[in-house]
């Protein structure tokens, strides 16, 4: 079978067919490429003179300055407020001390949780709990403070009193209307308000979370999942990382619905409002790709030091899929179901939350489940700006060169990971259930009694028993010393050696040096040209376009040979990844099990913290550029190998059997159907991989580089705000032409094949 | 709520500032801690101290250069460990711009130079001297540095100044930044089975020591002003022509709001002074017997009351 070929149409509003412009820009790249071959090629077409070079930095640095004070009192209201929360679910977790209150915290809370009762229920529950909460506030505001002392009566007796009132209202409503998010949002404020008065309700015991994530895996996905949920926290708790795992959970718990929560708000306004929409995408496309040292050093300046930073940087780059998943969803919505949305004579609201929303469900979890993702990546990766938790434990390790206790903390992380995401996935694919009128109420919310349950029982339990509470540091399983001897004996033995140095050695003088000495070597504006006569070639005109004028932006901040070394290493990583990746998957693809097992294994690689390959890439090979590349190679490697074998095994039945009563042979069936009809899809993964080789270069850096990944970490430093932005301007641009070139060249393929949906 | 009551609530309130001024404040006082052993159970130990004075105590994990910026805000209360080599540059200039002053020194010095573990004294045996490392500068070449020799100097972000010294000396030496103080140690853990010879960034008091044991490189000795003036050193042309000083301080900087907010506390920390067998032997309880850091602080602490309780008083 043969298919369309790529050309489109010509052109008709600039007079040039697409293959006119591409002959011409390439030409022209070519021609330059030859004068300063023979030398005549003037010194301003080669590289943009020093005075040329606007000093964006410095701009911006003024700019800044200018505003400094004023935008630094707006955003430290802002990490004030989250502290605020950060402090209360870290006292839970850990046994953190809250040791501030502030009226406007109350404020969020009681907005935050009567926007979810309406949403879950209805009006009255709303009202009904706003003012349940603002009573609360003002109480505390006005009478006890912060652990105050309230004249005659015990400010504890007045706020029981208080609260139990509270409870008894929210659960006859649960009772009589069947309506239990009051309930909910009361015991979470009841919470809040037990805390601030001083009782001390963290650390929660252990075995409590255990076994209240075992109960909600079941419910979720049955017994392997109640198993991953509940023996994830095991694992901590048995491998002495409790702590930790629970510092850094303590900030995924607030980061997480606030990414949730900003993200859904913005992709509602963005399909509400087609031009907010226009101005919203550009820079979502852009925050997606900024490396992220770029999030960390704005973070630290506006928002403090430690956690409260670490939060603000991990909502800010969660929030970008959680928009477009919700303007997805909403759009997908079919006409049938807002008809008849309309004509049970919704009003608006309702329109929204009981016609839109529900029916984009899906999309929306599968939000939340990227967004659960991404807090937990980069709630580790901000360890850099002083995280505390596994990140933090990870890097000391690290640093004093204990392997093993990294590798052991590594699969922490893993198990963390794995967890959110298949219980957030078996969210996704759950449908809610639904009862028979009159059903029992424990019947109607039996998983949630058992939680309850579960959680109160091991509560009560760890009261007597010590060990249930938590685990000592003599009591646990860490084996680091012997994973370290192993690690280190597998990296010392002779063959190993031999081989990991002969790859080195080859790789280094044979390849990499020359390779990168001539992309360095091209004039910066055939460079330029050639990039635009890619993207032209693959895209089409508009990445083009995009293409010249990001690499001219490029070219202008002065940081060209950096940035070339960055795309040098980009490249190479991304093409040992095809040679690697690509026989792997075919050669998978073929059979049922052997997809699942390496796709299984790519979710592994995936979620493993990326900076721990760094260490044995330096022992294998060196602080060179191999280490870097191979380091980033295990990175990429996962998406390329991943939507080939989804892509391979994607094309349709009827297609391999018609190439198969054609009498085609293995090869020819690969070669002319199979390869051709994944294509798209492989294009995707293949994009993916240079997205995560631009962001695994930046850390790479933490092994040792020459390109913009090591500039950005000199002005971590430092304050060097400027710089650190326009950095990652460089970075994220060059991500982008790549990302705008295949994604265009992706879509026109699905079109051309009827693939598109 | 009458009135009575609301105006006694009020005056509780905005009286409260007022009345903890006499004693230390109840606010926590955040110590920051970095990624090294020996500054974290220090931090830790302080940290312990305070808090057995009455005093509320927070820790935060910070970067080593950026906190200076942060001490002087009043985010974090104050430092325990200012390096001259490593971090005197951002200290000076945090300490121009105001916000944090110095709380004098410990009693501990720290060297932080060109360094090698004993094995590649066997294939080089004219060292610690500087001259015997340039002229055997071949054995410590790499694929990617051809026929000249590699020194691994620390990240870029420790801003050291090895190039310019391989230039003002005229060595035969190629320049390459580790990326973390990881990748310091991973290359030295690699070289260590085959006793390769390597150089590399190090630094003492450090755990390392105690790991692979090694000596500094000698080079011509440091005279105040070689970081300024191209004349002092031996090359009259060049800045960086001699080594780091080989006693250089450990100070501790706090921020100037901390006297007034904790005046208990801030007297204890102007008496701290740790010495290097100290430091050592903290670093060691985490390094060496895998102690988290604050059981490591508490069971210093619990072996050597008799030197920190003459602080507290």
């Amino acid at each position: 079978m043969t298919l369309a070929s790529t050309e489109t149409a010509a052109d008709v509003s600039t007079g040039f067919t697409k293959k006119q412009a591409l002959y011409g820009v390439f030409g022209l790249a070519v021609l330059l490429v030859l004068a300063k071959l023979i030398g005549i090629l003037p010194e301003f077409l080669n590289r943009i003179p020093e005075a040329y070079i606007p000093d964006y930095a410095a701009t911006f640095d003024a700019g800044f300055n200018a505003w400094r004070d004023s935008i630094t009192t707006v955003t430290r209201f802002f990490s004030e407020r989250l502290e605020f929360h950060l402090k209360v679910t870290a006292h839970l977790l850990y046994g953190a001390r809250v040791h501030f209150f502030n009226p406007i915290d109350w404020l969020t809370l009681m907005t935050v949780s009567s926007g979810a009762v309406l949403f879950l229920d209805n009006r009255k529950a709303a009202l009904a709990t706003m003012i349940t909460i603002a009573l609360s506030g003002i109480f505390f505001t006005f009478v006890v403070g912060v652990g105050g002392q309230f004249g005659g009566m015990s400010q504890h007796a007045l706020m029981w009193v208080f609260l139990v009132t509270a409870a008894v209202l929210g659960g006859m409503m649960a009772w009589k209307d069947n309506t239990f998010s009051p309930l909910i949002v009361l015991g979470v404020v009841f919470v809040y308000a037990l805390i601030l008065n001083g009782y001390k309700l963290g650390p929660l015991p252990w075995t409590s979370i255990a076994a209240t994530a075992a109960v909600i895996g079941y419910y979720l996905g049955g017994w392997r999942l109640g198993l991953l949920g509940g023996g994830t926290f095991v694992w901590t708790a048995l491998i002495g990382q409790w702590k930790l795992a629970m510092e850094t959970m303590s900030v995924l718990v607030v980061a997480a619905p606030a990414a949730f929560i900003i993200g859904i708000l913005l992709g509602i306004a963005a399909w509400k409002f087609p031009k907010f929409d226009k101005v919203l995408r550009p820079i979502l496309s852009i925050l997606q790709t900024l490396p992220f040292f770029t999030y960390l050093l704005p973070a630290v300046i506006f928002f403090k030091v430690g956690p409260t930073a670490g939060a603000m940087a991990t909502i800010v780059y969660a929030i970008p899929p959680m928009i477009l998943m919700t303007t997805l969803g909403l759009k997908k919505v079919s006409p049938e179901i807002v008809e008849a949305g309309k004509m049970a004579g919704c009003s608006r609201w309702q329109m929204l939350s009981r016609v839109y929303l529900p029916a984009a469900r899906t999309e929306l979890l599968v939000g939340v489940n990227q967004v659960i993702m991404l807090c937990l990546a980069m709630v580790v990766l901000t360890a850099f700006i002083g995280m505390p938790g596994l990140g933090a434990k990870l890097l000391a390790m690290m640093n004093s060169f204990k392997l093993g206790r990294s590798f052991e903390i590594g699969v922490t992380i893993v198990l963390l990971a794995v967890m959110l995401d298949r219980l957030s996935k078996a969210w996704v694919v759950k449908q809610p259930e639904h009862f028979e009128r009159g059903a029992s109420l424990w019947k109607r919310h039996f998983y949630l009694f058992a939680a309850i349950i579960a959680f109160v029982g091991f509560l009560l339990i760890s009261q007597v028993v010590e060990v249930a509470d938590s685990i000592g540091r003599k009591q646990h399983f860490s084996k680091g010393k012997e994973i370290d001897g192993i690690i280190k004996g597998f990296l010392d033995i002779d063959i190993v050696q031999a081989v990991t140095g002969w790859i080195r050695w080859f790789l280094i003088t044979q390849v990499l040096i020359p390779f990168r000495d001539a992309m360095l070597w091209v004039p910066t504006s055939a460079f330029i040209l050639f990039v635009t006569s890619f993207s032209l070639w693959l895209g089409g005109r508009k990445p083009a376009v995009f293409a010249f004028i990001f690499f001219c932006f490029v070219a202008s901040t002065g940081w060209w040979d950096r940035s070339v070394i960055t795309l040098y290493t980009v490249i190479s990583a991304v093409i040992l990844a095809l040679l690697i990746g690509l026989p792997i998957a075919i050669y998978a693809a073929r059979s049922e099990t052997w997809s699942k097992r390496i796709l299984l294994f790519c979710d592994t690689a995936q979620t493993f913290p990326s900076f721990i390959y760094l260490l044995p890439a330096i022992m294998l090979f060196g602080i060179n550029d191999v280490a870097v590349i191979f380091s980033i190679l295990i990175f990429t490697l996962v998406p390329l190998v991943r939507y080939t074998v989804e892509g391979l095994r994607g094309v349709p039945p009827e297609m391999t059997e018609a190439a198969d009563m054609a009498g085609a042979s293995r090869r020819q069936k690969l070669l002319n159907v199979q390869l051709p009809l994944a294509l798209p899809t492989m294009a995707v993964g293949f994009n993916q991989a240079i997205m995560f080789a631009f962001f695994m270069v930046i850390i790479a850096a933490f092994i040792g580089t020459q390109d913009l990944g090591q500039e950005l970490q000199r002005t971590l430093a430092g304050t060097d705000l400027g710089k650190n932005f326009v950095l990652g301007m460089c970075v994220s641009l060059m991500a982008l032409t790549f990302d705008l070139t295949i994604l265009s060249w992706a879509e026109q393929r699905k079109k051309a094949l009827g693939l598109s949906s | 709520m009458n009135k009575f009551t609301l105006a006694m609530a009020t005056t509780a309130i905005i009286t409260a500032p007022f009345a903890a001024n006499a004693a230390d404040s109840s606010d926590p006082i955040v110590i920051p801690i970095h990624n090294w052993s020996s500054q974290i159970v220090m931090s830790h130990a302080v940290g312990q101290i305070f808090e057995s004075m009455g005093n509320n105590v927070e820790f935060v994990t910070t970067d080593s250069q950026a906190v200076y910026e942060s001490v002087r805000l009043g985010d974090v209360a104050l430092e325990l460990e200012v390096w001259e080599g490593a971090f005197g540059a951002s200290f000076r200039a945090a300490l121009e711009k105001g916000g944090l002053h110095d709380v004098g020194d410990h009693n501990a010095v720290t060297r932080e130079d060109w360094w090698y573990p004993m094995w590649t004294k066997d294939a080089c045996p004219g060292l610690p001297s500087w001259e015997a490392l340039n002229a055997c500068a071949d054995k410590f070449k790499t694929a990617e540095t051809g026929d000249k020799g590699r020194y691994l100097d620390g990240p870029v972000d420790w801003l050291k100044h090895g190039k310019e010294r391989v230039d003002a000396l005229g060595m035969d030496f190629v320049v390459v930044n580790a990326g973390s103080a990881a990748a310091l140690w991973a290359e030295i853990g690699a070289a260590e089975k085959d006793k390769r010879p390597v150089v590399v960034f190090n630094w003492t008091p450090n755990f390392a020591e105690a790991v692979w044991p090694g000596e500094f490189v000698e080079f011509p000795a440091w005279e105040e002003g070689c970081d300024k003036d191209p004349a002092v050193g031996p090359n009259p042309n060049a800045l960086y022509d001699c080594g780091n000083p080989a006693k250089g301080y450990l100070k501790k900087a706090a921020w100037d709001g901390m006297k007034d907010k904790w005046p208990a506390a801030y007297s204890t920390l102007e008496k701290i002074s740790f010495t290097n067998p100290q430091i050592a032997e903290m670093a060691k309880f985490v390094d060496i017997d895998e102690m988290e850091p604050e059981e490591a602080a508490a069971e210093w602490l619990e072996a050597n009351k008799d030197v920190w309780m003459a602080w507290t008083k």
